[in-house]
C-alpha cells in the first residue's frame, strides 16, 4: 500500500516526528535501546514473526474486532458511527496487541525478564496475560493510587502471576509508574524487556507501539470496505492518554488527508481547573520519558501532576507521533471532563447496551461537540470495556439517581 | 585551565566528589552545605538541580528532590545561591540534572548564567550524544563549561571514545548497572570492566560513581579510578539529625577514613547506601 511509504507522518531515521521524539535516556539504558533501534523492524517484519504475530491475534485475542455500525447512536447524533470493538478482544482493550508483539520480540532478544508500567491496568493486564501466556516472570509498576481505583485489574494481574509493585512516589499514577518501571531497566538491562503499554518513551518504543497497534485500522479499512464499499471513513475518532489506541487506529489513515483525524484528551475536572490531562492545551514542547514531545510542565521544567478520573488518560505528556498530527493540524483535538465522559458511558450503555471503559468513553462524549452530516462515515475506537471501572460509574449512579 | 582541569593537574588520586540536592533538607541550606565540604577538603561538589522526574536517580535522591522542589527551590534561585556562595570557595562546582530544565531555561543563556555564578562543568544524564554534538558543542564551549558524559559496563568501546571525547573536565565511570544508591561491593565484573577502561588509555581523567557509600567502598574505587562520587549515602547523612555543620564533616571524615572525635552515630552505622 502506498500509505506505507509516505513520508510525512512516518518516523524518520533518527526517531522523530517533525520536530518530536527521539531518545533522551541516559546511559544505562542506551545499549538496550540501541539493540532495539538497530533490530526492530527487521524483527518485525520478518515473515515467521509476523505469522506468529497475527496466528496469535486471531487465535488467542480473538481478531479480528467486529465494526459495529451503532444504529441508535447513529441515529442519535445524525451520521453513521461505526464503532471499533477493540474492547471485545481478550484481556477487555486494545492493549494486548502491544503486548503480543512485544513478547514475541522479547523472546527473540532472548530475554528472560518482563516489566511493564500500567496506568487503567489494561497494559498491566495484557502484559502480564503474555507472560503466563509464554512462561516469562512478570513486573508490573502501578501507581499507588491507580491501585487503589483499579482493584480488578490488580486482582487480575496477581492471579495471572505477575507482581504488582505499588508507586508511592511523585502523583502516585500512571507518570511515575513510568519512571519507576524505566529504574527497573536500568538496574536490570542486561535479562529484562521493558514492555511500554503506550506510544510513547524513547524511540523506537513509539514507532513500534504504533506499529503492533497498526492492526487496528488495518481491520477498519477491510470492514468499512465490506460494509460501506469504501476503505476509507470520513473521520476516526479516538482516545489520546499516551495515545496508543489513537496511533493504531490513526494509522492507515495518516496520509488520507481525506480522514479527518480527531483525537479527544481528558478535561478532567475543566482546562482551567488546574485538574486537567489535556495536554495538546496545556502542554509546551519538552522532554518526558525520554522523548521530546508536547507536555505539561512549569515555567521551571518541572512536569506537572495530571488528573483525569480515567487512570488510562491521567499522563502529563503525550506520544511524538501525535504531538506532530497536532501541531501540524493533522489531528484536531476535543477535551473532555470527567462529567461529559460519564454520561457518555451510561448514554452508550443505554443506547447500544455496551458498557464502555471510562477511556473510550471519553472518545464517546465528543460526539457531543462535533456537528456531523447525515451520510458522514465516522468510526469511533471503542478501545476497552468497562468492567474495570464499574465501582466508579455505580457511584456515578447512586449519585444521579435519575440518570 | 577550568577549576576542574586544575584539580586534577594538581592532585593525582583520591578526589572525592560529594553530591547534594539543592533545595535540600531546606530552601536555603545550599551555602551552608557547599561551605562546610569546601572546608573539609571535598574536591569537587556537585549540586543537584531539583527535578520532579529524575528518571536516572535512586529512591534517595529523587525523595530529596521531591523535598527540595517543595521548599521552593527553583534554577534561577539556585544559581543565586551559587553566585552568593562562590566568592567564598574555589572549589570546582558541577551542576547535575535533567535535560528539560535546561530546555526550558534556554541552553544558551543556561550555560552563560551558570558560569557567571560560579559553575564549572555540567552533568545531564539524558542529554543524548548526537545532541550534545549538534546543538549542545558550541554553546557549551562558548560558555566555558565543562561537559561529563557517563559510561557503564554495557558501553561499547567506540562509545567509550566518542564519550571520551566530547566530555571535558573528567568522565564518570558508572561503577554498574544500577540507580544511584545501590549496593558497595564490586564484584569481578565490575573490576574487569574498570581494568578494561583503565587500558584505554582516555583523555579524561575517571571518578566512579553509584554505589560508592562507605570508606571502604571509596578506597575501592579510587584503586581502579582518579576517585569516586557519592551522593545517595550523603543525602541520607544530611537528613539524619543533627546540625548540617556537625554532620558533614563527620560525614566526609568517615569516608576518607580518617578519624574524627564525636562521630554522629548515624554514620558509624552499617547504613548501606
Amino acid at each position: 500500500m502506498s500509505i506505507l511509504t509516505a513520508p510525512s507522518f512516518q518516523v524518520d531515521t533518527h526517531g522523530y516526528y517533525g520536530p518530536f521524539g527521539g531518545a533522551f535516556i541516559p546511559e544505562m539504558l542506551f545499549d538496550n535501546i540501541e539493540h532495539l533501534r538497530r533490530n526492530y523492524l527487521s524483527i518485525i517484519d520478518d515473515p515467521a514473526f509476523q505469522a506468529d504475530f497475527h496466528r496469535l491475534l486471531r487465535d488467542y485475542v480473538g481478531r479480528p474486532t467486529p465494526l459495529y455500525p451503532a444504529p441508535r447512536l447513529s441515529q442519535r447524533y445524525g451520521s453513521r458511527i461505526f464503532l471499533k470493538r477493540e474492547d471485545l478482544n481478550h484481556t477487555g482493550a486494545h492493549k494486548i496487541n502491544n503486548a503480543i508483539g512485544q513478547i514475541l520480540l522479547a523472546q527473540h532478544l532472548g530475554k528472560t525478564r518482563i516489566i511493564a508500567e500500567t496506568g487503567a491496568g489494561q497494559h498491566g493486564v495484557a502484559t502480564a496475560t503474555v507472560c503466563a501466556l509464554v512462561g516469562l516472570p512478570c513486573v508490573v509498576y502501578m501507581g499507588e493510587l491507580d491501585v487503589a481505583r483499579q482493584a480488578p485489574n490488580v486482582a487480575r494481574m496477581r492471579m495471572l502471576g505477575a507482581e504488582v509493585r505499588p508507586v508511592t512516589s511523585g502523583s502516585r499514577t500512571l507518570k511515575d509508574a513510568t519512571n519507576e518501571a524505566i529504574r527497573d531497566w536500568i538496574n536490570h538491562p542486561e535479562d529484562t524487556h521493558y514492555i511500554i503499554g503506550s506510544a510513547v518513551g524513547p524511540h523506537p518504543y513509539p514507532d513500534m507501539v504504533t506499529r503492533f497497534q497498526s492492526v487496528i485500522s488495518a481491520e477498519m479499512r477491510n470492514q468499512l470496505q465490506e460494509q460501506t464499499g469504501m476503505p476509507n471513513p470520513d473521520m476516526v475518532i479516538a482516545c489520546v492518554g499516551g495515545g496508543s489506541n489513537a496511533a493504531g487506529a490513526f494509522f492507515h489513515y495518516l496520509e488520507e488527508t481525506s480522514v479527518q483525524l480527531v483525537a479527544v484528551e481528558a478535561a478532567g475536572l475543566g482546562i482551567d481547573s488546574g485538574h486537567s490531562a489535556a495536554t495538546s492545551v496545556l502542554g509546551t514542547e519538552g522532554i518526558i520519558h525520554g522523548s521530546k514531545t508536547l507536555l505539561m510542565q512549569t515555567e521551571d521544567g518541572q512536569i506537572i501532576e495530571p488528573y483525569s478520573l480515567s487512570a488510562g488518560l491521567d499522563y502529563p505528556g503525550i506520544g511524538p507521533l501525535h504531538a506532530h498530527l497536532i501541531k501540524t493540524g493533522r489531528a484536531s483535538t476535543y477535551s473532555v471532563t470527567d462529567a461529559e465522559a460519564l454520561a457518555a458511558a451510561l448514554e452508550l450503555t443505554r443506547l447500544e447496551g455496551i458498557i464502555p471503559a471510562l477511556e473510550s468513553a471519553h472518545a464517546l462524549a465528543a460526539l457531543d461537540k462535533i456537528t456531523f452530516q447525515p451520510d458522514q462515515v465516522v468510526v469511533l475506537c471503542l478501545s476497552g470495556r468497562g468492567d474495570k471501572d464499574m465501582a466508579t460509574y455505580i457511584d456515578h449512579l447512586d449519585q444521579n439517581p435519575t440518570a | 585551565m577550568s577549576r576542574l582541569q586544575s584539580l586534577f593537574t594538581r592532585k593525582p588520586r583520591e578526589i572525592l566528589n560529594i553530591y547534594f540536592t539543592a533545595g535540600h533538607p531546606t530552601l536555603e541550606s545550599t551555602g551552608t552545605i557547599i561551605r562546610s565540604l569546601s572546608d573539609t577538603g571535598v574536591d569537587i561538589i556537585e549540586i543537584g538541580m531539583p527535578y520532579s522526574d529524575p528518571m536516572a536517580d535512586g529512591p534517595t535522591i529523587q525523595a530529596s528532590s521531591q523535598t527540595a522542589l517543595s521548599n521552593g527551590m527553583t534554577l534561577p534561585l539556585l544559581l543565586e545561591q551559587v553566585r552568593e556562595v562562590r566568592g567564598q570557595t574555589d572549589v570546582p562546582l558541577v551542576l547535575m540534572g535533567y535535560l528539560n530544565q535546561v530546555m526550558q531555561y534556554g541552553p544558551e543563556r543556561f550555560f552563560r548564567d551558570a558560569k557567571t555564578a560560579g559553575i564549572d562543568g555540567l552533568i545531564l544524564p539524558d542529554l543524548p550524544l548526537i545532541e550534545y554534538e549538534q546543538h549542545y558543542r558550541t554553546l557549551l564551549d562558548a560558555a566555558g563549561l565543562d561537559l561529563t558524559f557517563l559510561v557503564t559496563p554495557q558501553t561499547p568501546p567506540d562509545r567509550i571514545r566518542a564519550l571520551d571525547a566530547a566530555s571535558s573536565g573528567f568522565l564518570y565511570m558508572v561503577s554498574s548497572s544500577a540507580i544511584t544508591g545501590g549496593s558497595s561491593a564490586f564484584g569481578d565484573a565490575q573490576k574487569e570492566y574498570f581494568q578494561r577502561i583503565d587500558r584505554m588509555d582516555l583523555k579524561n581523567p575517571r571518578l566512579i560513581g553509584f554505589g560508592i557509600s562507605d570508606h571502604a567502598a571509596f578506597a575501592n574505587a579510587c584503586q581502579y579510578a582518579r576517585g569516586a562520587i557519592v551522593g545517595s549515602a550523603f543525602i541520607r547523612a544530611l537528613e539524619s539529625g543533627p546540625p548540617l555543620e556537625e554532620i558533614i564533616p563527620a560525614f566526609v571524615a568517615g569516608i576518607r577514613g580518617t578519624t574524627i572525635q564525636n562521630l554522629p552515630s548515624i554514620l558509624s552505622s552499617t547504613d548501606r547506601s
